[in-house]
């Protein structure tokens, strides 16, 4: 069986970090499965944790009064779910649900903190990784605002 | 243009000669409306067959034909069908102004004109031994679904075929019924993300960018074709650039404001091309420098 830090080498946000940082991330992550329809979040709890997907496919989802729960975005393999964990008051935003079976690695966002405040070289690096995948959800987020599926030219 | 097709730069993929068009190109040939088909709450298939007896004109995916709704006026409407069959040809369309809105109210037994077909196509051919990797958001989808069509039928001469598409929500995508067969065929590698869903959604959601990264496909043996809106065509080139793409191996399908069909009225130009006729399909290599301009 593959230890969290091998597996962590493949994941984008993680690749070519630092092996002894690696170590100290993989000390804070345990693997674990969601059923469908499990969720991995829930709206305003505490972000105490940040989980990166093997397999399957994780809904951020907001529910919406009179509308349901709205599905915002969807992530699957190799994708970083949360980053609340990282900026105060660490809470949620949105749910997080398993849309399918879910094989994926929990870190403890507490512990890893910890170990950020410790060593601020670690803390620098994975700030600037995560930005980055901030970057990306905020880029795809303006394209939907966009609606630019809903204007076509008139004619 | 409202619900058009796709031009091309690629000079090896020229136009379809038209026996109509060549005769009479501004004259429309009567066709009628033998069935319509509801695809959206805002978009019809029509099949259309030829009013004089004589066969429907041959096509290449991605060009497109001026449908006139008499009375009201011409639009230029994407070829939608299968391009292997013979007979009637289909157009996809919405109905998003009086034009469009006219022929999409018109009843089996309608008639229409028709001039065409018109355009530049999908370079096909030049994909044998490549990876196909089509790109469609939103209406898009009914100009490049000639290409997949025939490239199903060509499959065994692809090294692989992908269809990723786009929409705005689930009830929106084209083309239900046949995506469900699609989804199941080992032929194609199929991926679709709306902007929004709601619960019970089994797809993904967001931009259809995010889907190109782990596509499954070789950039350095990719050949694709984008069309939809061109914003998202101006982000899915760059996501293909970034996976490797060369830009001689993207093609897009120009929306422009044809009017005439013919490069006479000048409404289409695009830099120094005409989308009519270098386009509709035309590749990021050739119109990269122009792609994006403001007012262009």
């Amino acid at each position: 069986m593959r230890s969290i830090e091998d597996l962590l080498q493949e994941i984008p946000t993680f690749a070519g970090l630092e092996p002894q940082w690696l170590e100290l991330i993989a000390g804070c992550g345990l693997n674990r499965t969601f059923a469908p329809g499990e969720h991995l979040a829930r709206e305003g709890d505490p972000a105490d944790t940040f989980f990166v997907i093997r397999h399957g496919r994780v809904a951020l989802e907001i529910g919406a009064p009179g509308a349901g729960d709205l599905m915002i975005e969807t992530l699957g393999e190799g994708a970083v779910v949360g980053w609340s964990w990282l900026f105060p008051p660490h809470r949620w935003s949105f749910d997080a649900r398993a849309v399918e079976q879910v094989r994926a690695i929990v870190f403890d966002g507490a512990c890893l903190r910890g170990k950020c405040d410790d060593d601020k070289g670690l803390g620098y690096e994975l700030m600037r990784r995560f930005a980055a995948v901030m970057l990306d959800r905020l880029q795809a987020t303006r394209l939907q605002l966009l609606d630019v599926y809903g204007k076509p030219v008139a004619g | 243009m409202a619900n058009r097709s796709p031009a091309e730069t690629d000079p090896t993929a020229s136009a379809v000669a038209s026996p109509g068009a060549a005769r009479a190109p501004m004259t429309p040939r009567p066709f009628r409306v033998l069935a319509r088909r509801q695809e959206t709450a805002d978009t019809w298939t029509l099949t259309l067959e030829p009013a004089d007896g004589a066969p429907a004109p041959r096509f290449e995916p991605g060009q497109f034909n001026m449908l006139y709704a008499f009375g009201v006026g011409e639009a230029p409407i994407s070829i939608s069908g299968d391009p292997d069959a013979d007979g009637p040809l289909e157009h996809t369309v919405r109905a998003v102004g009086p034009v469009s809105t006219a022929i999409c109210r018109a009843e089996p037994g309608t008639e229409l004109g028709l001039r065409g077909p018109f355009g530049s196509s999908w370079p096909l051919a030049a994909a044998a031994g490549r990876h196909v990797v089509i790109v469609a958001g939103g209406l898009g989808l009914a100009p490049v679904r000639p290409a997949l069509l025939a490239a199903l039928a060509r499959r065994e001469s692809l090294a692989g075929l992908v269809l990723l598409c786009g929409g705005r929500s689930p009830g929106e995508l084209l083309y239900a019924d046949q995506m469900v067969g699609w989804g199941q065929d080992p032929r194609l590698e199929l991926g679709v993300t709306v902007d929004a869903a709601e619960r019970g959604w089994s797809g993904h959601v967001g931009v259809v960018t995010t889907l190109i990264g782990a596509a499954p496909f070789d950039p350095a043996r990719a050949v694709a074709f984008v069309v939809g809106p061109e914003v998202m065509m101006r982000f899915t080139a760059q996501a293909l650039l970034d996976r490797g793409v060369d830009p001689a191996d993207i093609h897009l399908s120009l929306e422009r404001n044809m009017k005439c069909a013919v490069t006479q009225c000048g409404r289409c130009q695009f830099g120094p091309t005409f989308a009519c006729r270098e386009g509709p399909v035309m590749s990021l290599a050739a119109i990269g420098r122009f792609f994006g301009v403001r007012e262009l």
